[in-house]
């Protein structure tokens, strides 16, 4: 195995802090390929301390006497402290740790080794492909059909093999729509919101350039999402840029359209940060939130300065605002940013979660990830590559997926009866796309994953997650199905810091947590109390 | 809310139509059209859907009369509960008579025209004083351990002689006489010498109270000086005490050129002195002003509010009172020590920290009745100046017509508090969120008489006893509305509290500041959720027993031999029983299918996103605006 020339040491005495409430660990310290591992002496509890490699996000080694310790600061956000006997031990194991945690190659992961009892490879893998989602809308509407054009990933690298487009529209137009959008990301379905027969459609931004080019297929394919939609029906194009920058755009090619070529469209811009500033504004948060010494003075600062807030607040709004043109305002809606692939994901996924009641649900949430996010090639092997504490220049990385759990808490929070899923769900999805067992979150679109096979030979998230033991972690005791619309307020005032995430390695664990298991008493009381009844008058004695 | 009733005296002095109301929140000009009623007591304002706004002229903070614009007059009223309402009334005329009416209804001068004078909640008079003895304090220095063989009762403020904002009855060390407290009175400001606030039974140490010290520069008085050491003999504990003097050390420096000041350790034995810097009256008042300013603006950025949050300084203030609080409960938790609380003079951070500290370490305190006693005890008896006084200028809640630089939000910066330990210790307290807000609504609203004076001398002579009802039983009877559901795991029930300071602990308090905003509202309530659930259960347990109970009877006449006839007679009863529990499970779980269809605010209508796109589609004025039918209600 190529894993044991990394491995410069067997094993060491260490001690293990996890943060400020827990017990620390003593025992063995042991390295794998994929694992850091700690185990306790014969003498206490027999349970095995474990940290998957790939979840160190920064190392740092200080050296004091004969021993050392190595501070380890997790992607999860979590920090940890290893203090470590020996000197050359100590060197040793950073040494491993840091070459270990940063290997790049996808089919040596650890999801490609992960064999969980109870789990057989290929389960669950087949829950969530847009055929599925076909079938919904088609139960609904005659105007869409599952096209199987990008077969290959030909049309399209970053797309599913197969997507929803209008049925009018022919394979051969929808490939010159793909040539005349980014990354061949032309127009597909993304939510048909039946209650007013009106589509929610994401794109890449058309690649008009500097000498206006225009494509007929393309304004053909938007003119017959509104004719399919109802006669005289009017769309909105959401640009997630600025009128700037989308007009800058055009001298690298890209651009937007234009107000001639698609009657009916009008265009709407909201600018949402991405990228660079956007990972910028996760680290100083982050950075903010381990102050524990900081005056009210200056975290409140520091919280207005990273921005955070703000990018929730114009996720929340530019959502709702293309939610509200669906349904209030009986619209089509396209949404696209430069390259589709980040804030536009943002934007679908939110406006789903608030019109579709369905996605609310546990089974309906973990579709709408794995189509919206997963399947529709969000790049989360690009973004998710570090978090908020790696000191390595950021490339490609930026918490848009965060952003996205983020907003979902806030909905949670002002609905907090309407979601199937609970905290726990939103923070195990943050865990596991950044560092997991499973292959879900592998690679950055269907393309790559098909040529690793990852669905072969890893594991699901999904059926992870299915697992009996996991329930009460992920779900809301609380849930009531609510079949309305849920349009939250986006006011500062009624947003708050995800404390349950960002303040992980540095909060005291919380008497609310201990409240939570309260409710979950109370609720489970509610179903046996409510169960036993008629199991009680049943046991009558009958004469 | 209390409903409020319609009476004869009621009949509206005058009525405007077509009158609108404005979202505060909203730029757009969307509204809703109604007519305004002006009573002897309320402003009422009804709505093309019926619905009801009331709003009592005490507490109303003020009125405002905008420029004239199309659609006529603005008026402005914002209410010491936080509630700011926006009308246009169409003729300026109406507008001018409204404003003032308002202007003269809201401010009263004399103590008779308070509302809880003229309120009448149809009780006799028997009923009226037994919700008056309902809360008592010599029961509750009882149930503390005192009198016992080192605290006494002291008679020497009988007749309000030494001390007039003080109550009649007091504890003071055993050892301690006459002439030392009077002594000690004379060397104090406004006479308010050291005296017994809470008992720590375990501990045998003390909270006790008082106003600064007239030492100056250098003046010394050996009565004073004789007290403390009595108050710290008093405890067999320990033998040192702590002098807490909450205010900033500047600001009680600069005291001492007024012949004022603070206890200079080298004249007191075995003291322990600490300032804690909590700032005084006018820089609350100011740091509240801008918070309201902040939060009150239209299209309010995340950045503008967090600054905003940030220059008020509020939370700030709220961390100094509750750090305070922690170190008097450490003090006396960990050290066993007792502890003298004094501020200026002694009525307004001395009664935060002295509350505060006291909630902390005694769950009593964190009960329904509890709660009230304490609000009873370090707060009206006291003599915390909740409305203005004969004797005094002005009043923290400005009931009267006084000297506004006299209005401070002290005992909301406590009620605050205790808001954030509920937060931060969800099952540790009885009450929830809205017994916080109701109380805060009612110390403003004068419709009882526990907040009007500023000590009980001032109130015996009002006989508000006689003439006015008391607020808690009220309360009581509607507790059902105040319970926790979480309420009771032992560990936070028992324990001293020991709360984090940690600045993210602190957050705005959405629902004080803009409980009337229900569009920044959560659309759901957990707590109700849980209640109903929690009282479900109760219900179907005992249901579940009682047929249990049943059972065994009937198998017990089934071994007597009764015969079967009989048996299936005595199944109806029961039968109906279960027919009883399920249509209490209907009920009960109606108010749930309510929050589903009454999710408040929940249309995209009432948020401001839809207008960006108002906006957006005035820049482009060639395209259709959103603003149609944005009126279709989701729910």
């Amino acid at each position: 195995m190529e894993f044991a020339e990394l491995i410069r040491t067997g094993q060491a005495q260490a001690e293990l802090l996890r943060g400020p409430e827990e017990p620390p660990l003593r025992g063995t310290l042991c390295i794998t390929g994929h694992h850091l591992l700690l185990s306790p002496g014969p003498q206490a509890t027999p349970d095995l301390w474990l940290l998957l490699l790939r979840n160190v996000d920064s190392i740092e080694k200080r050296i004091a006497g004969d021993s050392g310790t190595i501070t380890l600061r997790c992607k999860d956000l979590r920090v940890l402290q290893l203090d470590i006997e020996g000197v050359e031990a100590t060197l040793d194991i950073a040494r491993s740790i840091e070459a270990l945690s940063s290997l790049e190659s996808v089919i040596t992961s650890f999801p490609f080794f992960y064999r969980p009892k109870g789990l057989r490879l290929g389960d669950a893998w087949h829950f969530h492909p847009p055929e599925c989602y076909y079938k919904r809308v088609a139960r609904e509407t005659n105007a869409w059909r599952l096209s199987e054009a990008n077969e290959d990933f030909s049309l399209c690298p970053s797309y599913p093999r197969a997507v929803i487009v209008p049925r009018a529209v022919e394979d051969s137009a929808l490939a010159r729509s793909a040539r005349f959008r980014q990354g061949g990301r032309f127009p597909v379905l993304s939510y048909y919101h039946a209650p007013s027969g009106t589509v929610l459609l994401r794109a890449g931004q058309p690649l008009t350039g500097p000498q206006k080019r225009r494509c007929s297929e393309d304004e053909e394919l938007l003119r017959v999402v509104l004719a399919g939609a109802r006669p005289g029906a009017r769309g909105f194009i959401v640009d997630t840029r600025s009128p700037q920058a989308a007009k800058q755009a055009r001298m690298t090619g890209g651009g937007t359209e234009a107000k001639a070529a698609y009657p009916g469209w009008k265009r709407l811009h909201r600018p949402l940060e991405r990228g660079r500033p956007l990972q910028e504004s996760f680290v100083h948060l982050v950075e903010a939130c381990g102050d524990l010494e900081q005056s009210m003075d200056r975290w409140l600062n520091r919280l207005e300065s990273c921005r955070w807030l703000s990018h929730v607040k114009e996720t929340l709004s530019t959502a709702c605002l293309a939610a509200q043109s669906m349904e209030q305002e009986g619209a089509c809606v396209l949404v696209h940013g430069a390259d589709g692939t980040d804030s536009t994901l943002l934007i679908t996924s939110l406006a789903q979660l608030i019109l579709d009641p369905l996605s609310r649900t546990m089974a309906g949430f973990q579709e709408l990830i794995e189509r919206e996010w997963i399947q529709a090639g969000h790049p989360f092997q690009l973004r998710c590559a570090h978090s908020a504490f790696s000191h390595a220049r950021p490339k490609h990385e930026a918490p848009t997926f965060l952003l996205f759990l983020d907003c979902v808490w806030q909905l949670g929070r002002q609905f907090p009866l309407s979601l199937e899923f609970g905290e726990g769900m939103l923070l195990a999805l943050f865990d596991h796309a950044y560092a997991s067992p499973f292959g879900t979150f592998l690679c950055n679109n269907e393309k790559e994953r098909c040529l690793c096979e990852v669905r072969t030979r890893t594991h699901s998230l999904w059926s992870g997650l299915s697992q009996p033991k996991e329930q009460r972690k992920l779900r809301n005791p609380l849930y009531v199905p609510n079949p309305l619309a849920i349009w939250p307020s986006a006011e500062p005032q009624s947003l708050r810091l995800w404390q349950g995430l960002f303040l992980r390695g540095t909060r005291l664990p919380e008497p609310s947590e201990v409240a939570w298991e309260k409710v979950w008493q109370i609720v489970t009381d509610q179903e046996k109390t409510e169960g036993s009844q008629p199991t009680d008058s049943a046991s009558e004695p009958r004469p | 809310m209390e409903r409020y009733r319609m009476e004869w005296k009621d009949f509206p002095w005058c009525s405007v139509e077509q009158v609108k109301l404005l979202d505060r929140f909203s730029t757009s000009n969307k509204s809703l059209t109604g007519t305004l009623y002006l009573t002897a007591t309320h402003l009422l304002f009804i709505d093309a859907h019926q619905k009801e706004t009331w709003i009592l002229h005490h507490h109303i903070a003020s009125v405002e009369k905008l420029a004239l614009t199309t659609s006529g007059c603005p008026l402005v009223i914002q209410c010491k509960n936080f509630r700011t309402v926006h009308f246009i009334v169409p003729r300026e005329r109406d507008c001018h008579d409204i404003y003032n009416s308002l202007l003269q209804l809201s401010k009263q001068a004399k103590y008779e025209d308070l509302y809880a004078f003229s309120y009448n909640p149809k009780q006799n008079d028997a009923e009226r004083l037994q919700g008056w003895e309902l809360i008592d304090l010599a029961e509750e220095y009882q149930r503390m351990g005192v009198p016992n063989s080192n605290w006494q009762l002291s008679d020497a403020n009988r007749d309000y002689k030494i001390c007039e904002t003080y109550p009649r009855e007091l504890y003071v060390p055993r050892i301690a006489s006459k002439p030392i407290i009077v002594g000690s009175s004379k060397f104090r400001s406004k006479g308010r010498f050291p005296v017994l606030s809470y008992y720590h039974q375990s501990k045998e140490a003390a909270i006790c109270r008082c106003s600064q010290p007239l030492s100056g520069f250098s003046a010394r008085c050996l009565e004073d000086e004789h007290l403390l050491q009595a108050i710290s003999k008093a405890n067999p504990a320990n033998r040192y005490m702590y002098v807490m003097d909450t205010r900033p050390r500047l600001n009680a420096m600069a005291n001492r050129a007024a012949g004022k000041g603070y206890e200079n350790e080298d004249n007191y034995s075995n003291i322990r002195f600490q300032f804690v810097g909590i700032e005084n009256i006018h820089v609350m008042r100011s740091s509240l002003q801008k918070l309201l300013e902040v939060n009150g603006t239209k299209g309010l950025s995340v950045n503008d509010f967090y600054s905003g949050l940030e220059s008020s300084g509020w939370l700030r203030h709220i961390k100094a009172v509750m750090d305070a609080a922690i170190f008097l409960a450490k003090a006396i938790a960990a050290e066993s020590a007792s502890v003298l609380v004094h501020c200026s003079d002694g009525w307004d951070r001395t009664s935060q920290v002295c509350s505060l500290g006291s909630l902390l370490l005694d769950p009593y305190y964190r009960t329904i009745r509890g709660f009230m006693v304490l609000i009873e005890k370090d707060w009206i008896s006291f003599g915390h100046k909740f409305s203005e006084s004969l004797y005094f200028l002005g009043g923290r809640c400005g009931h009267l017509d006084g000297d506004p630089k006299e209005v401070s939000p002290v005992f909301t910066q406590f009620l605050e508090c205790v808001w954030h330990l509920t937060e931060q210790f969800p099952q540790a307290f009885e009450f929830n969120e809205a017994f916080l807000l109701q109380i805060h609504e009612h110390i403003h609203s004068c419709q009882f008489g526990n907040f009007i004076g500023n000590c009980q001398k001032e109130r015996e002579e009002f006989k508000l006893k006689e003439k006015t009802y008391s607020l808690w039983p009220f309360l009581l009877v509607d507790q059902k509305k105040y319970l926790n559901p979480l309420y009771g795991s032992q560990s936070q029930k028992s324990a001293v509290l020991e709360p984090n300071t940690v600045s993210f602990n602190f957050k705005f308090w959405r629902n004080m500041y803009h409980q009337f905003d229900r569009t920044l509202h959560p659309r759901q309530s957990v707590f109700n959720i849980i209640m109903n659930m929690n009282e479900q259960n109760k219900q179907l347990e005992k249901d579940i027993k009682d047929l249990e109970s049943q059972i065994k009877q009937r198998k017990n006449k089934q071994t007597d031999g009764i015969l079967n006839k009989e048996l299936l007679n005595s199944v109806r009863p029961e039968s109906t029983a279960l027919k009883a529990t399920l249509s209490l499970k209907e009920q009960a779980l109606l108010p749930v299918n309510d929050v589903l269809r009454t999710i408040e605010g929940s249309s995209p209508a009432d948020n401001r996103y839809s207008e960006y796109a108002d906006e957006f589609s005035k820049a482009e004025p060639a395209v259709v605006s959103l603003e149609y039918g944005v009126a279709r209600m989701t729910c």
